[in-house]
């Protein structure tokens, strides 16, 4: 398949790996930023080609995983709410909240359906104009423009039966609050599908202000063989750029039709991150102007304080401090069938990925 | 478990298994190993006796319907215990409202494939629901057949060795994106039409010819992942799959990549894996090859000697991880 097999090709993949071999002064780690490369590396057994000096470690950049537990506590609390359906992606369905899950919801009776984009929860409010409908946005740069499409062409639809709960958060900030701690890594693999919109820029504070090596990076394999093949030798010339290795994606100044509408229906807010917390300007709000299509304000519901599972590490390992073999509960009580913490839940989790691809005898 | 029964129950993956185990086959006190199919030993032959519910939706989809999915699904589960299909029973729950002329539609597709496969419908049910109480309509067929002599442990996994080949019959994930691709909520429109179609007279030709077979499974839910979940258990061994072996059409890889989905785990409605003794291979692949529903066949493995039951998979790339038994729910109501 074109675009798909070249970037698979094994040839290319072992020249690849020998030049990662050739280049290894020493021991590296890396930090896969992105859910997806997370995914990516574990579904081509990515580890299985490195050589034993380079460790990777997953980051904080799968939406699902690092979404606090007060915003699944607040859908919950919509799904119960007689005249609201519940529009969402599917990963979210059996993240686990404090006491209850959208999918225990939906066993209950709720109304929650699963969309693949947000325009689809915009048909759904369309022709169900008797009920409410709350999209449960979640994403990072990448995802967050769709969701601001969708919000402007309710506000033009003169949809008044559709509401936005937003867990969208942005990059940098949290890629700050991980350098500022002293995270030790030698480089990060920067997500390719938020530089895409963003641009390269947003990731060059990394090495100007940590001296950390950034290699914005595609999907495939080759694709992650070579941005480490890069970050190698960022790390041996002590050279820290942001390089892009993705570059059939990634420009310098990114998809500004994009950004345009990010900051037309966005502003930044304080977010809550599992594993890290509040986190100063990391969200994304409904800007006034849009006010009305932002569930919090119109239907405010209140949730008890959270509750979560003490023994699971999640937060450890969105932070790259552990890894899920670390978790005690990981693969005895936490499986993706009955997940206890949302790196297990969605596909591009940590601790999923681990469940899935990679088996310790 | 649970306290309550989810879509997840009904995945083919890792809950449904707890749930047939740990209530239904417990309660019922059915002997391991639990498999689709029972072979039943009678005086001088054994009898295969099998039965399926089919709740897809849509009830129509590019390459078939509920009512020919009905026949394949119960045909295909006798003939991969090395029984030849003889009879059918059928019975419908159908939901007040329901079209007359749909029904004669998927009850005319039934009679035409039982005609193909040469199995006859003999007896069946009819219940009305009231509106609501069910989704249009739900099939359940059974089906007997006597299983060929010399063949009375094809379905118990314990012929397979260490060496043995994994070979299947063609591409991966058709009937998935077909009946996906109609249910019009993915905005996609597609060319792949679903598999769908009795393979009783292709594995007959095989067992006729063949003498080191050692197991047979269609591919339904759960994909070729359960499969290979189930030869692992069954075998106490372990499985290598070539990844650039599996076969996959074009536009169900293309939807792969774009939906996040694994063709290994994708249902199918007319595929067989065979676990086949290592010197047999070539002459069970000509075979397959000459007949139109296994032209596309291809070795995708070998039986390993691990011991803890792994599938470990060299990808296409070089690589190595494993593939682990589908949890959580894949996609409901596929067949």
């Amino acid at each position: 398949m074109k675009y798909i097999d070249e970037f698979r090709d094994k040839d290319l993949i072992v020249s690849l790996t020998g030049s990662i071999s050739k280049a290894v002064k020493g021991n590296y780690a890396f930090m896969e930023v992105c859910g997806g490369h997370t995914s990516s590396i574990h579904r081509f057994g990515i580890p299985s080609l490195l050589p034993e000096g380079i460790r990777l470690i997953s980051g904080p950049g799968c939406p699902v995983c690092v979404t606090s537990m007060d915003f699944i506590d607040k859908a919950v609390e919509y799904s119960k709410k007689k005249d609201v359906i519940i529009a969402t992606f599917g990963d979210l369905l059996r993240v686990p909240g404090s006491f209850s899950s959208l999918e225990k919801e939906k066993i209950k009776g709720a109304d929650i359906r699963i969309v693949f984009s947000g325009l689809e929860a915009l048909n759904i409010a369309g022709s169900n104009s008797e009920r409410t409908v709350v999209f449960l946005g979640i994403g990072f740069e990448t995802t967050a423009p769709g969701t601001a499409v969708t919000v402007k062409k309710a506000k033009e639809l003169g949809l008044e039966n559709f509401l936005l709960l937003s867990a969208h958060k942005i990059m940098p900030p949290v890629l700050d609050a991980l350098a500022r701690e002293g995270i030790e890594i030698d480089g990060f693999i920067c997500p390719g599908h938020v530089a895409a919109i963003t641009g390269s820029a947003i990731f060059n504070f990394l090495p100007e202000k940590y001296n950390l090596g950034c290699v914005i990076a595609g999907f495939e394999p080759s694709d992650l063989l070579q941005s480490i093949l890069m970050l190698v030798r960022q790390a041996n010339d002590k050279s820290p750029v942001v390089e892009i290795q993705y570059t059939r994606a990634v420009t310098a100044e990114g998809n500004r039709i994009a950004q345009e509408l990010l900051s037309e229906v966005f502003e930044t807010c304080g977010a809550k991150w599992r594993g890290f917390g509040l986190i100063p300007e990391s969200g994304l709000s409904l800007r006034k102007e849009y006010e009305d299509f932002n569930a919090e304000v119109k239907i405010p519901v209140t949730i008890s304080s959270e509750k979560e599972n003490q023994a699971c590490i999640c937060g450890n390992i969105l932070r790259g401090s552990k890894i899920p073999e670390d978790c005690s509960l990981f693969r005895k009580i936490c499986t993706p069938g009955n997940p206890v913490g949302a790196c297990m839940v969605s596909a591009e989790g940590a601790c999923n990925s681990h469940f899935r691809y990679i088996h310790y005898e | 478990m649970n306290e309550v029964i989810s879509l997840n129950h009904g995945s083919g993956g890792k809950q449904s298994h707890e749930l047939i185990r740990n209530l239904f086959a417990r309660i019922f006190e059915i002997p391991e190993p639990l498999a689709d199919s029972a072979v039943l030993p009678g005086n001088g032959y054994s009898l295969s006796f099998t039965t399926d519910s089919y709740v897809v939706d849509p009830l129509f989809f590019p390459g078939g319907n509920i009512g020919n999915l009905a026949i394949c699904g119960t045909v295909n589960d006798l003939a991969v215990t090395g029984a030849v299909p003889e009879y059918i029973s059928a019975s419908f729950i159908i939901e007040e409202g329901f079209p007359i002329h749909d029904l004669e539609l998927i009850v005319a597709s039934m009679a035409d494939e039982a005609k193909k496969a040469g199995v006859r419908i003999v007896t069946g049910d009819t219940k009305v629901v009231e509106k609501g109480k069910c989704d249009k309509l739900f099939i359940t067929t059974a089906g007997t057949g006597y299983v060929k002599p010399g063949f009375e442990t094809l379905s118990k996994g314990s012929d397979i060795r260490t060496g043995d080949k994994l070979i299947i019959n063609g591409p991966l994930g058709n009937h998935a994106i077909a009946v996906l691709g109609a249910r019009n909520n993915l905005n996609f429109r597609s060319s792949v039409i679903s598999d769908c179609a009795s393979l009783n007279h292709l594995l007959q030709a095989l067992l006729n010819e063949c003498r080191q077979i050692h197991f047979m499974r269609d591919l339904t839910r759960g994909g070729l992942t359960a499969v290979l979940h189930e030869i692992v258990q069954l075998s106490h061994r372990g499985i290598i799959l070539e990844e650039r072996s599996i076969p996959v059409d074009e536009p169900v890889r293309g939807l792969c990549e774009v939906l996040g989905f694994d063709p290994c785990y994708l249902a199918n409605e007319g595929k067989i894996v065979i676990v086949a003794g290592d010197g047999e291979q070539e002459k069970i692949m000509s075979i397959l090859k000459s007949h139109p529903l296994g032209k596309n066949s291809a070795v995708i493995g070998t039986m390993a000697e691990y011991g803890n039951g792994l599938v470990v998979v060299n990808t296409g790339s070089g690589g190595r991880r494993i593939l682990d038994l589908p949890a959580g729910i894949q996609l409901p109501r596929i067949c």
